[in-house]
C-alpha cells in the first residue's frame, strides 16, 4: 500500500491472479494425483478473494488500481477492478468451483488407480481457464490483455479434444484456428493504438483517442479478432463442434465462461476505451450481427438430433443477445444504463442457466449412454431431477420470469423502446420464441411415455450441483437496484471525462 | 519513399497475403503456414512503431520491441499447439480435414 496509484485492496487483484497460477504450478510439479486435490483446495480461496474484491470495489464506490511495481502507466501497467470486472470474478469462481466439484466423477484418481494423463490436463486447464479469466477482468493494459486472451485459448482448446478422438481433435483444430485468426487481428489492432498514442492503458487511451482513421482501423481489427473468439455469427463455426464434443465439466466452463472472455474485451473496448468516438454505426452492425445469431443459431437448435449439440447452437442464439447491448447501452442518455444493465444480466444469466444445462446433458448422456433427442421417451421419469433442471434452465434461456433471463430481456425491451429503436426487440422476443421451441423439443419426449432402461444410475452430486447453478440462475431475477448501481462503479460515461 | 513506408507496405502486403491463405487454404498445415505470414507482418508493423521514439531524441522505443518478442513467443507457442494437433489428428483418422460434414459421415465414405 505503500506504493503509488495502488488503492486500498489493490493487492487482492495479484492474489487473484497468483493463487490459480500457483495452483498450475504446483500440479504441475507434485504430479496428476495432486492436481485435482490443489484444484478443489484452492477454490474456496479463490471465491473468497472475488468476494473481497467486489467488497473493496463497493466500499469505495470506484474501481481499485494495483500499480505493478509501483510504477504508473504509461511506463508501468495497472490492474483495474471495477464494478463489472468484480461481478464476473464471483460469477467465474463460482462456475469453475461447480465444474471442478462435477469433473471429479470422471478425473478423479483414487488411490490405487493409474493416474491418467487426461486427469492432469483438464485439472491443470481449468486452472488456467480460471487464471487467464481472472487477467482479462481484471488487466488495464491491451497488450496485457493479449496475453490473457492468449493463455485463454491455450487452455480451452486442449479441453476440447481432452478424450483423443479423432473428430475432437478436428474440433479443437478448427477452434485454434478461429483463435488464431482473432488473436492476430487483435494484436495488429494493438500495435496500431500504440503507434498512434504511445500508450496501451485503457483509462490514458481513453483520454485521448480521436476519430482518426487509424483508430478506427485499430478497433475494426481489434472487434473482428475478438468476434471470432467469441463467435459471434458469422464467426460461430467453429463452436458447435468443440463444445458439444468436449466433456460435460468443460463444456460448461467453455460455453458459459470463455465465450465471455473475450465478449468481455469487445466491452472494454467500445465502452472503455473508445467512448468518446460516435459510435452509431458501429452498434447498429454490431446488433443487426446478434440479431442474426440469435435467430440463426436457434434455428439450428431446432433442428440438431443430438441434445449436446442443441445446447451447443443455443450458446450461439444467446451470444447474439450479448451484442444488442451495443446499440442499447451507448451514449450518455438515460437509457444507456438500463441497456448496460441487461447486457452484464444476460451475460450473467446465461453464464449459469447454460453451465447447469451442459452439466444435466453430461448426466444424461452418462446415465442413458446416449444423448439423441429423439429416444429420450419417457426419461423424465427415470431422471426427474436433471429434467427439472433442463426445464427451470430452459426458463432463463426463453426469458419467461422468474429468471436472471427474463430480467435481461425485460430490460432490453426497456432500453430498446426508451431510445426509440424498436426494432431490437424483434429478434429479442422472437430469439424467446424460437428458445421456448428448441427447450420444448427437449421435454416433451422426456415427458412422454416411452419405456427406457438406465445404464448407470445418475450421480445426485452432479445433479444437485446441476440445480443449484441453476437456481442461481433464476434468483438473478430478483436482482435489487443495489446490483445494477454496482454495475456502474467505474463505468466512462460517454462525453463526460 | 523512405524505408520506413517500403517497411509498413511489406507489412501490409504480407497481412493480406496470409488473410487471403488463411481464408482459402482447406488444409490446417498450409492455414497454419498462412498464420505465420500474418504473424511476419505485424511483427514488421511493429518494427516501425518502434521507431517512432527516433522523433524524441532515442534511437528507437523499447516498448514495442518487448512487445513483438512477447508476440512472437506466442505466436511460436500456438503454432506448436497446432502441429501437434494436426499430427495427432493425422495419426488418429489417417486424414487430415476440418470440414465437418466429413466427420457426420459413416467411417469409409468419401473421407478426404
Amino acid at each position: 500500500m505503500a506504493e503509488p496509484g495502488t488503492t486500498p485492496g489493490g493487492y487482492l487483484l495479484v492474489l487473484a491472479i497468483l493463487m490459480p497460477a500457483a495452483g498450475i504450478l504446483l500440479s504441475f510439479f507434485i504430479g496428476g494425483r495432486c492436481a485435482e486435490r490443489v484444484t478443489l483446495y484452492s477454490t474456496p480461496f479463490g471465491f473468497a478473494l472475488a468476494c473481497a474484491i467486489a467488497f473493496w470495489v463497493d466500499q469505495t464506490g470506484k474501481p481499485i488500481v494495483y500499480a505493478i511495481g509501483g510504477l504508473r502507466p504509461p511506463l508501468g501497467i495497472d490492474l483495474r477492478a471495477d464494478g463489472i470486472s468484480a461481478v464476473m470474478l464471483i460469477a467465474t469462481a463460482m462456475i469453475v468451483t461447480a465444474a471442478a466439484f462435477y469433473a471429479r466423477a470422471k478425473f478423479a484418481t483414487p488411490d490405487g488407480v493409474r493416474e491418467s494423463r487426461s486427469a492432469l490436463t483438464f485439472w491443470i486447464m481449468l486452472q488456467a481457464i480460471w487464471a487467464a479469466l481472472t487477467i482479462i477482468f481484471v488487466g488495464g493494459d491491451l497488450f496485457n490483455l493479449y496475453v490473457a486472451l492468449e493463455l485463454l485459448t491455450f487452455a480451452a482448446v486442449p479441453l476440447v479434444c481432452i478424450d483423443g478422438r479423432a473428430e475432437t481433435l478436428a474440433a479443437a483444430l478448427r477452434y485454434l484456428m478461429f483463435a488464431l485468426f482473432g488473436s492476430i487481428s487483435y494484436l495488429l489492432g494493438v500495435a496500431l493504438f500504440y503507434g498512434a498514442y504511445g500508450t496501451l492503458d485503457i483509462s490514458l487511451l481513453a483520454q485521448r483517442v480521436q476519430a482518426t482513421p487509424v483508430v478506427w482501423t485499430a478497433a475494426a481489427l481489434m472487434t473482428a479478432g475478438l468476434l471470432a473468439k467469441t463467435a459471434l455469427f458469422p464467426l460461430h463455426l467453429w463452436l458447435p463442434p468443440a463444445h458439444a464434443n468436449a466433456p460435460a465439466a468443460a463444456s460448461a466452463v467453455l460455453s458459459g465462461l470463455v465465450v465471455k472472455g473475450s465478449f468481455f474485451l469487445v466491452l472494454r473496448l467500445w465502452f472503455y476505451v473508445l467512448p468518446a468516438l460516435p459510435t452509431d454505426k458501429v452498434a447498429a452492425v454490431l446488433g443487426g450481427l446478434g440479431s442474426a445469431a440469435i435467430i440463426m443459431g436457434s434455428i439450428m437448435a431446432l433442428r440438431q438430433a443430438r441434445l449436446k449439440l442443441l445446447i451447443a447452437y443455443s450458446t450461439v442464439a444467446q451470444i447474439g443477445y450479448l451484442f444488442l447491448v451495443f446499440p442499447l447501452a451507448a451514449g450518455a442518455h438515460g437509457w444507456s444504463a438500463i441497456g448496460w444493465s441487461a447486457g452484464l444480466m444476460q451475460v450473467l444469466a446465461h453464464a449459469f442457466a447454460k453451465a447447469a444445462m451442459f452439466f444435466s446433458a453430461g448426466v444424461l448422456a452418462e446415465a442413458l449412454g446416449h444423448d439423441q433427442i429423439a429416444r429420450l421417451g419417457g426419461a423424465a421419469r427415470v431422471l426427474p431431477l436433471t429434467f427439472l433442471t433442463i426445464a427451470l434452465g430452459g426458463l432463463s434461456l426463453m426469458g419467461l420470469p422468474p429468471s436472471g433471463g427474463f430480467n435481461a430481456k425485460w430490460l432490453m425491451l426497456q432500453a430498446s423502446i426508451a431510445s426509440g429503436q424498436w426494432f431490437w426487440t424483434l429478434p429479442a422476443l422472437g430469439g424467446g420464441l424460437l428458445a421456448a421451441g428448441y427447450i420444448y423439443r427437449i421435454l416433451a419426449p422426456a415427458l412422454s411415455d416411452g419405456q427406457i432402461s438406465l445404464e448407470a444410475q445418475p450421480r445426485r452430486s452432479q445433479e444437485a450441483i446441476a440445480l443449484a447453478l441453476t437456481i442461481i440462475a433464476l434468483a438473478l431475477g430478483g436482482a435489487p437496484q443495489a446490483f445494477f448501481d454496482f454495475l456502474e462503479i467505474g463505468r466512462p460515461i460517454a462525453g463526460l471525462p | 519513399m523512405t524505408p520506413s513506408v517500403l517497411a509498413g507496405l511489406v507489412g501490409a502486403a504480407l497481412v493480406g497475403v496470409g488473410l487471403y491463405g488463411l481464408i482459402i487454404h482447406p488444409h490446417p498445415l498450409r492455414k497454419l503456414l498462412a498464420f505465420n505470414l500474418i504473424g511476419s507482418g505485424v511483427f514488421l508493423v511493429f518494427g516501425i512503431i518502434a521507431r517512432r521514439g527516433a522523433a524524441a531524441g532515442f534511437a528507437f522505443d523499447p516498448v514495442p520491441q518487448a512487445l513483438v518478442i512477447t508476440g512472437i513467443v506466442v505466436a511460436f507457442a500456438a503454432s506448436a499447439v497446432a502441429v501437434a494437433l494436426i499430427l495427432r489428428l493425422a495419426a488418429e483418422a489417417g486424414s487430415v480435414t476440418l470440414d465437418p460434414e466429413a466427420w457426420a459421415r459413416p467411417k469409409g465414405e468419401d473421407v478426404k
